[in-house]
């Protein structure tokens, strides 16, 4: 404890978690590469392919497919020493080693394109249309992730932690589908409009109230909104069980009626395929977040109060004002998931498990998508198909998709950790060749992990 | 009297530098709020009938006749009591003195006193005292370790979110370990060892690669939720027998102790468990406050770059105080399969980490409080139980409800503002 200086593995000074043996291999590797014995400036005459190859090296892309193969190398391992054929051949191992790769190799093999079939692109199918239904599958799972996921990473930019996501998609359903099976006569587009303004404006009110209290007591955000998480699960389980409220008539069961056509999202690629007009509500939330956070006084002042309070105080933002705002429009946003789910994916009626983990996925990511819409964008679909993939695996190689949610949380890891993945792969630092010294290096390592 | 609306605004940038003493509205509103909710509810769905308290139970050494009372007319007289600690509330902050926390407790005690006269009011069965206060110390039992977990993790400065994946991933290593050995106490080390692991991936993350911590905690739930899922299902299930089949802890009743009326039951006929949640709150207190490596520890979580400078190693002091808050953590993760139940079912902890980290959070990153904080919770969880023996008067689910409506009203009006650790989530790089 009282050792005054750092030891070795901590010392700031060496790249952040690598030890010096790998630093001085990633030294000689770059050398190797690059065809010059000094790897620090980089002289003008150096030929095009080995430009091209430290760009590729030390591109951020690099790093996520590493992060992306590391996670799919964990499962796999997952899968093989719990898999039956592998260890009924690991028994005779010695004696015939083949048969027991052979069955890794099915094991693995066999999930992994069972994910693909599920998620991407089904080659085995008869004809066009089922072949590229399952893609059709993830956009359609991906819709409310993308939805409740810009509404946690707009909660983020402005630094709040929008836990609150059960709770807000909760009573939008509950609100949207109450306006769905409960008011009648009015025709299609109308209807639907109308519930889904219910079910956006509902989630809004839900995550306004820890804005409130969050601007007005100055209440924690995680608090209130893990509590309101309770709160909306136990109005919503009395609804259902109360007759004339969301209960279906004549049933006993905790479950709604079925959501009436005119209040549906019609399909957006004909009857053949799940995927509804939710996606396309879904991509322009993403354009429309885009503009807001990018494009707009209300978006700066969110960011403004997300980056430094004080300073945006003294600038003469409302910080009160943009936290209840911000946590509005993000309720707005999850609450857009619930109504997409009420109206788009489950029409047949729904239960107080409407949600299905949605609300703690879209924490994931929006991490994942580092809190920008285009990456929660881009991290909705990648979590669509894990789940697209992984009810496929599980029905047809008796895998649980439980292991998807292992993938995915490596996933996050890893990316969020490039100097670890770097290290793996033995990849070169491109902090490292622009700023020699470490500690701006390392600044921007922080900048880029947050 | 500076407490318009505006101060209020005002406050949440200036807290630190600020020594003006601001008395607010904000408790007295609150219990003014909780007091009328009250009357409403005993207004609106009156109860008649009488209430019977059970104090002891058939095999104590002493006992309590039960107590019979007029359920209306007691639940009224609490009623008048909070009333009156509202109104001593209004007179002392309009004199600028602060309510003080005993009003707040005696406001407490005659609303759940009242309220449980109400809602057990002509019902035949007892309503025991015994097994509210005992169940609700058992189930607080994941909560306050989690809390001291939280504590620990973010007096240092690192944000423990991964408390969920602690309590999980140990229920998890627990059973299996247990069930192995036949023994609760391995059962307990291994879910320790387990807790420390997932804490030490937290570490290695949040600590060496400076990842940010919110991030590594939300994502570590998930991994051990799909982990332990992933083996339950694969290794579990298909040999139950031998790996989920736990031997759990007895109650050990202290002599002596465990014979006094009402709080014997309660506090002293408990499993070893329980006795080392007593043990280990004012341990974490002191540990962190009156040692060096506590003042360490907070030195760290307070302002890095001052405690390097004055030599204290901050990835080491980091290091081991988040392995510390994961074994802590772990502890309370043993409760699920080594008490409650004796196997291991799928995401089994269902949140009780986001609720310890509410506690954490609601006590205000100090041990004790966040224990009672727990302690609250694990009364909230506890009262369905009681409260579905004498048969609930208004619709389950709102009683169920209450505790976080409640917990909600407490943190917006009781204790509002909370200042988490200078330096907690923020990486330390040094330079």
């Amino acid at each position: 404890m009282s050792a005054p200086e750092s030891s070795p593995g901590s010392n700031p000074e060496q790249e952040p978690g690598l030890d010096p043996g790998t630093a001085e291999e990633l030294e000689q590797e770059r050398a190797r590469e690059l065809g010059s014995p000094a790897g620090e400036d980089m002289p003008d005459t150096e030929s095009r392919l080995a430009k091209a190859l430290q760009q590729t090296m030390t591109s951020p892309w690099t790093v996520s497919v590493g992060a992306v193969l590391l996670a799919v190398l964990a499962g796999s391992i997952m899968i093989v020493f719990t898999d039956e054929e592998v260890k009924a051949s690991a028994v005779y191992f010695f004696a015939r080693p083949a048969d027991t790769f052979v069955a890794i190799g099915q094991a693995v093999g066999g999930a992994y394109s069972a994910l693909f079939r599920g998620s991407v692109v089904n080659l085995q199918a008869p004809d066009f249309v089922t072949a590229i239904r399952p893609l059709t599958e993830t956009l359609s799972y991906a819709t409310p992730l993308i939805a409740a996921g810009l509404g946690v990473a707009l909660a983020f930019r402005a630094g709040l932690f929008n836990i609150g996501g059960q709770g807000q998609m909760l009573v939008a359903a509950a609100a949207a589908g109450w306006v769905g099976f409960g008011v009648s006569g009015v025709p299609f587009p109308l209807h639907l409009l109308l519930a889904l303004v219910a079910g956006i404006a509902a989630g809004a009110v839900w995550a306004g109230i820890a804005g409130v209290l969050k601007a007005r007591t100055g209440a924690h955000e995680v608090i209130v909104t893990i509590m309101l998480n309770y709160v909306a699960y136990y109005l919503i389980s009395y609804f259902l069980a109360t007759p004339g409220l969301l209960q279906a008539p004549g049933s006993s069961n905790p479950k709604t009626p079925p959501t009436p056509e005119s209040a549906q999202l019609p399909a957006l690629l004909g009857d053949r395929f799940n995927l509804t007009w939710g996606f396309v509500l879904a991509l322009l939330a993403v354009v429309g977040v885009w503009w807001l956070l990018n494009r707009s006084s209300t978006g700066f002042a969110f960011r403004a109060v997300g980056e430094n309070p004080r300073a945006a105080r003294v600038a003469g933002i409302d910080t009160g004002r943009a936290t209840i705002n911000v946590m509005l429009v993000a309720g707005g946003l999850v609450g857009l998931a619930g109504a997409s789910q009420v109206l788009g994916s489950v029409t047949t009626g729904f239960s107080s498990d409407i949600d299905a983990g949605i609300g703690f996925d879209a924490i994931t990511v929006a991490l994942l998508g580092g809190s920008n819409p285009w990456g929660v964008l881009a991290a909705g679909i990648l979590f669509g198909a894990f789940k697209a993939g992984g009810t496929t695996m599980q029905a047809a190689e008796g895998v649980p998709s439980d292991i998807v949610l292992v993938v995915q949380s490596l996933i996050v890891l890893f990316i969020a950790a490039p100097p670890l993945v770097r290290a793996i792969f033995r990849l070169p630092d491109p902090n490292r060749r622009r700023a020699p010294k470490k500690p701006k290096a390392a600044r921007n390592q922080k900048e880029a992990a947050a | 009297m500076s407490a318009d609306p505006t101060t209020q605004l005002d406050a949440p940038l200036s807290e630190t530098t600020r020594t003006v003493t601001v008395v607010s509205w904000k408790t007295a509103g609150v219990l003014l709020a909780v007091t009328l909710l009250y009357a409403l509810l005993l207004v609106a769905v009156p109860h008649a009938g009488d209430t019977r308290f059970l104090l002891s139970q058939r095999a104590d050494f002493f006992q309590i006749p039960v107590i019979v009372l007029p359920a209306t007319a007691f639940a009224w007289v609490c009623g008048a009591v909070m009333l009156a600690v509202t109104a001593a509330a209004f007179v002392l902050t309009a004199r600028g003195r602060r309510t003080s926390l005993w009003l707040v407790v005696l406001f407490s005690l005659a609303g759940l006193l009242g309220f449980l006269a109400w809602a057990g009011a002509g019902s035949p069965r007892d309503l025991s005292i015994v097994g509210l206060l005992g169940g609700a110390v058992l189930w607080s039992v994941p909560f306050v370790y989690g809390a001291l977990g939280g504590v620990i993790g973010e007096r240092a400065g690192v944000v423990n979110i991964a408390i969920e994946a602690q309590l999980l991933g140990a229920a998890f290593t627990a059973a299996i370990v247990s069930s192995i050995t036949n023994s609760a106490v391995a059962g307990l080390v291994a879910a320790v060892a387990a807790g420390a692991l997932v804490a030490l991936v937290l570490g290695v993350f949040a600590i060496t690669y400076h990842v940010n911590q919110v991030i590594v905690g939300v994502v570590l739930n998930v991994l051990v939720v799909g982990l332990t899922s992933f083996l339950y299902s694969q290794v579990l299930v298909p040999d139950a027998e031998a790996l989920n089949s736990t031997t759990r802890f007895q109650s050990i009743p202290i002599p002596v102790l465990s014979d006094i009326p009402v709080l014997g039951p309660v506090l002293f006929d408990q499993p070893l468990l329980i006795y080392l949640m007593f043990i280990a709150v004012p341990t974490v207190w002191y540990t962190l406050n009156r040692t060096r490596w506590g003042l360490r520890l907070r030195a760290v979580g307070e302002h890095p770059k001052a405690a390097d400078t004055v030599g204290i190693d901050v990835v080491r002091t980091r290091y081991n105080a988040v392995l510390v808050a994961g074994a802590v953590a772990g502890l309370g993760g043993a409760f699920y399969t080594t008490v409650q139940l004796s196997q291991f079912g799928e995401n089994m902890t269902g949140g009780a980490g986001y609720i310890a980290l509410a506690a954490v959070i609601f006590g205000k990153w100090d041990p004790v409080r966040a224990a009672f904080a727990g302690l609250l919770f694990g009364f909230a969880s506890n009262l369905q139980n009681v409260l579905s023996v004498v048969g609930s008067p208004v619709p389950s689910q709102f009683m169920l409800m209450i505790p976080y409506v409640v917990t909600l009203l407490a943190v917006a009006g009781l204790v509002g503002r909370s200042r988490p650790p200078a330096a907690s989530g923020e990486p330390y790089i040094k330079g």
